[in-house]
């Protein structure tokens, strides 16, 4: 059953709930099509050797007749940056290859507790730094889309696994759009759900207040029933929500019928003007508002003075909070050990180490986050950055009280060369201008396929955002916006992708 | 290492004012860690645990680990706050202490840094002579402790030269509090005597509270004495600038803390006389030759890169929970003294004797568990505190309370001469196990079997057959020759008057 891989996750756990196919089936299925097109994709830097042995697990639990959770024998792909106790956890560094963690990530947990089967680990930036997973000190991912083009970052390596059937759903994190961005880029689904709502315990930190958990995958329906597992309060996650959320895939269910849209306020930002996007992008994004508002959506302008500042405040932000959690890579405990000559001090092989374990884009952002944190220093930058992020806050409340969500492009191009932005890191961070607000102000962010830049082919992502705890709200417009357009389309986005490893 | 000169105290103190600062710390005896679940080694049901046992990934700074803050922690906190007489702050925050250090396994201490949990308090401290001293309290806040390093290879037992360390993160993460003192002006002379008494007074609060078991030679109570001396200036003349100041670590007692505050008033005087410089440093103590030597430079630039700790939630505790913990206090270690001297009746010679010791706490603890106050008394000021003494240990620190008043019950029972039991109390410090451990292994118990007596009294008798002759000619003395043979052979594990009964009754008898 080859066309098992081009099942969306829904469509694969109805057929297996069924019987018509086994978990092991599926599995074998997803571990052929990684064999056949990753020396093209690149997307995973560990396949799991006990993928079919956990299938057969829930198979035979299904078969002995135990109700199991909807996505049980559901292959699932997990970004590296999440710990594992039975696969190497690296977070696409070379100071931890072959780390193994003594514990799971908790959305790792709870995955493998509702019988999702762990299909491997996939690329990343280094640390999750960056827009593109050049980074990755284990080489790029390709865009499965345009092999030369990146597959966006830092959770390239799980949007482009979704993209090329390699995985129907993966997890990601997105600390300023490496979830939404590499959507964006890939024709893929991506949400970063509100701050708090998916628990950070596991996840190796990157900026600990900015970073949230979410779902990769082709539907928006699938990313709202990955979410229910993974979501919900953890009590290591000092930062979880203690929160009752509503089932995200109901709310994807019901915004499919489309009703939500009809007096939909959805608010487009003045201070985002098209002259920044590229034409296909903007053309894009114009004509899914446009269908929206066909279907009785308004389209209400909204200010938001502050966005402006966003990146800036970002790139304060981010390494501060980077330089001190990646302070605990130093060889002592795990990880790789440089002893520089014998008689080293533990001074030198700290250095030694991080020297050598570190790639530039991870040592340009410790030195930037250390310099923003030192006395003198502290006020201008990291507390300047703090009091923007309270004014983009506030911007987002002014914002929602007028509207029900806001709108904007994902990323302001489509996928670009691999190799074209690595030695211009300014041109790189901006490339986050759109999904970095969300984070800097906690609240949740979806992204789905728009359709196809004009000028290039290349997919164009759509992004929506809600208040703080909304996130239901993202899944219901989300799932409406999808419904329509894949209608339009006569079927998904990805179908137009092209064929990989000469099979389809 | 060069030898300091000192300056006589009573001249330095002629020419300098000393002003004096301290930060104490206090590890909290929670089950578990301060932002784990791993079993606090600071607690009692945790000692001796083999390194590198007591750990939770966030105590060795795993990827991936987070910490979650021990709320039996914060109201100890919270108490402790309010014993010192401060305010509780409305909302507190942990701010990481950026630094690297091997002892530190994500190389970041969460500390408190500009909103700490408790601010603005003072504590009455009461000097030997029953004098009292108000010492004001900056601050108070929440942090957790460092692993430990063991630098082996060197001669010096420091990092320098040695040739590996080994570490135990054991500690790491052990709830602390770190209490600071504000400037302490105007101790004068007796400024040693209050240094000694303040940290006293902390460790005698923390037991109250029974939130540490404030044993420093195990580390549960640290003190870092800041001392530094300005220059007195005439009548008239504007008083001299606060003087730089030297920091003295890791001062592991009550006396140590009053010798080393001495030594820093006589060293430093003795360089700023001659023309000298204080260099603001870290000193660390030594106990064995009473000095204290340079350890690394320290200055006020030292950047932690202090920032919110990301990871977790302001602390916010309930108004009414602090209101609670407020109304659980105990009364005040001034006021409890007062009140313990007259419910044991003790002059005041025998108090001050056991306050002075630093073992008020064990002798109230010992009369709580069933000793007379006078026994109690007898044992730690006696018995105990000589041994300490030739052992250059704390009292409090070798023996616990329950033991002692289980070995005076042997005692009060007849098992147990005042002879043995002494002999017992060696074995329990020893640590061969409690009182009746000890009995049994040593096999010190009085013999208390008649039986067994009459026949080492027969034996000493036919050894020297005048003695019931000169009994029963009224020279009742004669006995003590054939006791004295008696206890020998028992090997001292007899009561001596009933020996004496036995011989008297034998005597009457024949």
């Amino acid at each position: 059953m080859s066309d098992v891989i081009r099942l969306t996750a829904a469509e694969l756990a109805a057929a297996l709930a069924a019987g018509e196919v086994s978990s092991v089936e599926a599995t074998r299925a997803h571990l052929d099509r990684i064999a056949a097109v990753e020396p093209e994709i690149h997307a995973f830097l560990h396949v799991h050797d006990g993928a079919v042995e956990a299938a057969g697990a829930i198979d035979r639990r299904r078969a002995s007749g135990e109700v199991l959770p909807p996505l049980a024998g559901v292959p699932l792909a997990i970004k590296d940056v999440l710990v594992t106790t039975d696969m190497p956890s690296t977070s696409g560094s070379r100071i931890l290859e072959g780390y193994l963690s003594p514990f799971d990530a908790t959305v790792v947990a709870r995955a493998r507790a509702a019988g999702l089967v762990p299909l491997g680990k996939t690329n990343m930036d280094e640390f999750a730094m960056g827009s593109s997973t050049e980074h990755s000190a284990y080489g790029p991912t390709h865009n499965p889309w345009a092999l030369d083009r990146i597959p966006g970052g830092s959770g390239g390596g799980s949007a482009a696994a979704v993209a090329a059937f390699e995985a129907p759903l993966a997890l990601g994190s997105d600390t300023g759009g490496s979830i939404r961005q590499p959507a964006h880029v890939t024709g893929t689904v991506g949400v970063k759900p509100t701050y708090g709502a998916v628990s950070r315990y596991g996840a190796i930190a990157l900026a600990s207040s900015l970073d949230q958990v979410g779902p990769v995958t082709r539907t928006v329906l699938d990313a709202g029933l990955l979410h229910d597992v993974i979501g919900g309060h953890d009590h290591d996650d000092s930062t979880s929500l203690a929160e009752e959320w509503p089932s995200f895939a109901d709310a994807a269910r019901e915004g499919a019928r489309g009703e939500v849209l009809r007096g939909l306020r959805v608010g487009v930002i003045r201070e985002l003007p098209d002259s920044g996007f590229q034409a296909g992008v903007s053309a894009s994004f114009r004509a899914a508002l446009a269908a929206m508002e066909a279907q009785g959506a308004e389209i209400v302008e909204v200010s938001a003075p502050h966005f402006e500042y966003g990146v800036a405040a970002y790139y304060l932000i981010l390494p501060a909070e980077a330089s001190s959690n990646l302070a605990k890579f130093d060889s002592v405990r795990f990880g790789m050990r440089v002893t520089p000559h014998v008689g080293s001090t533990v001074e030198d092989v700290m250095a030694a180490t991080r020297d050598a374990g570190f790639g530039d884009e991870v040592k340009r952002r410790i030195i930037l986050g250390t310099y923003a944190l030192s006395a003198g220093y502290y006020d201008a930058y990291y507390g300047s950055a703090q009091k923007v992020r309270t004014l983009i806050q506030r911007d987002f409340d002014a914002a929602f009280a007028g509207v029900d969500v806001i709108a904007t492009p994902s990323a302001p191009t489509t996928a670009f060369r691999l190799g074209e932005k690595l030695d211009d890191p300014l041109q790189m961070y901006l490339n986050d201008v759109t999904t970095i607000p969300a984070n800097l102000a906690g609240v949740p962010g979806i992204s789905i396929p728009s359709g196809l830049a004009e000028e290039d082919g290349l997919p164009v992502g759509i992004q929506f955002l809600a208040p703080a705890r909304q996130d239901a709200r993202l899944y219901r417009v989300g799932a409406a916006l999808e419904a329509l357009l894949v209608d339009e389309w006569g079927g998904p986005l990805l179908d137009r992708a092209p064929a990989l490893g000469g099979v389809r | 290492m060069a030898r300091d000169t000192l300056m006589d105290f009573e001249r330095a103190l002629e020419l300098f004012e000393p002003v004096m600062g301290f930060e104490v710390h206090v590890e909290l005896n929670t089950a578990t860690k301060m932002f784990s679940a791993a079993p606090n080694p600071a607690n009692s049901a945790n000692h001796d645990a083999a390194p590198n046992t007591l750990i939770a990934p966030v105590d060795l700074g795993l990827p991936g680990s987070l910490p979650v803050v021990n709320e039996e922690a914060i109201r100890s906190s919270i108490s402790l706050g309010l014993a010192l007489g401060c305010s509780i702050a409305p909302t507190s925050r942990f701010a990481r202490k950026n630094y690297f250090y091997p002892d530190l396994g994500k190389n970041y201490q969460i500390s408190q840094y500009d909103e700490p949990i408790a601010f603005e308090g003072r504590v009455e401290v009461e000097l030997a002579d029953g004098t009292i001293v108000e010492v004001p309290i900056e601050r108070a806040h929440m942090e957790e402790d460092a692993g430990k390093l063991t630098h082996v290879g060197g001669a010096t037992g420091r990092i320098q030269g040695a040739e590996y360390s080994l570490v135990d993160y054991n500690r790491a993460g052990v709830p602390l509090v770190e209490i600071v003192t504000k400037p302490i002006l105007g101790a004068e002379g007796r400024a040693p005597e209050i240094a000694r008494a303040y940290v006293q007074a902390i460790r005698d609060i923390v037991l109250a509270l029974g939130i540490s078991e404030g044993r420093m030679e195990r580390g549960n109570l640290r003190c870092d004495a800041n001392v530094s001396l300005r220059r007195r200036t005439a009548p008239g003349e504007p008083p001299a600038p606060l003087g730089t100041r030297t920091e003295t670590k890791n001062v592991n007692s009550t006396r140590s803390v009053e010798r080393a505050v001495r030594y820093e008033i006589q060293r430093q005087a003795a360089i700023l006389e001659a023309g000298g410089t204080i260099t603001q440093e870290t000193r660390h103590w030594h106990e064995d030759t009473g000095t204290t030597s340079a350890g690394r430079p320290k200055s006020d630039a030292d950047d932690y890169r202090y920032f919110p700790e990301p990871d977790l939630l302001p602390v916010a505790p309930a108004p009414e929970l602090i209101e609670s913990l407020r109304a659980e206090l105990p009364e005040p270690p001034v006021a409890r003294r007062r009140r313990l001297k007259a419910d044991w009746g003790f002059t005041d010679l025998e108090f001050q004797d056991v306050v002075n010791g630093g073992i008020l706490a064990e002798v109230e603890a010992t009369i709580a568990a069933g000793a007379t106050p006078a026994a109690a008394r007898k044992w730690w000021t006696g018995e105990i505190t000589r041994i300490a003494n030739a052992r250059e240990r704390e009292a409090g620190g070798l023996v616990s309370p329950v033991d002692v008043a289980a070995l005076q019950a042997l005692v009060d029972a007849g098992t147990l001469t005042d002879k043995l039991a002494r002999q017992v109390l060696e074995g329990v410090i020893a640590g061969e196990g409690g009182p009746q451990e000890v009995v049994d292994a040593r096999g010190l118990a009085v013999v208390s079997d008649d039986g067994a007596l009459i026949a080492a009294i027969d034996e000493a008798l036919a050894a020297q057959p005048d003695v019931l002759e000169k009994i029963r000619d009224g020279k009742v003395q004669a006995a003590g020759a054939v006791i004295g043979a008696v206890m020998k052979a028992m090997r001292g594990q007899a009561d001596a008057a009933r020996v004496r009964e036995l011989i008297l009754e034998r005597a009457a008898a024949s």
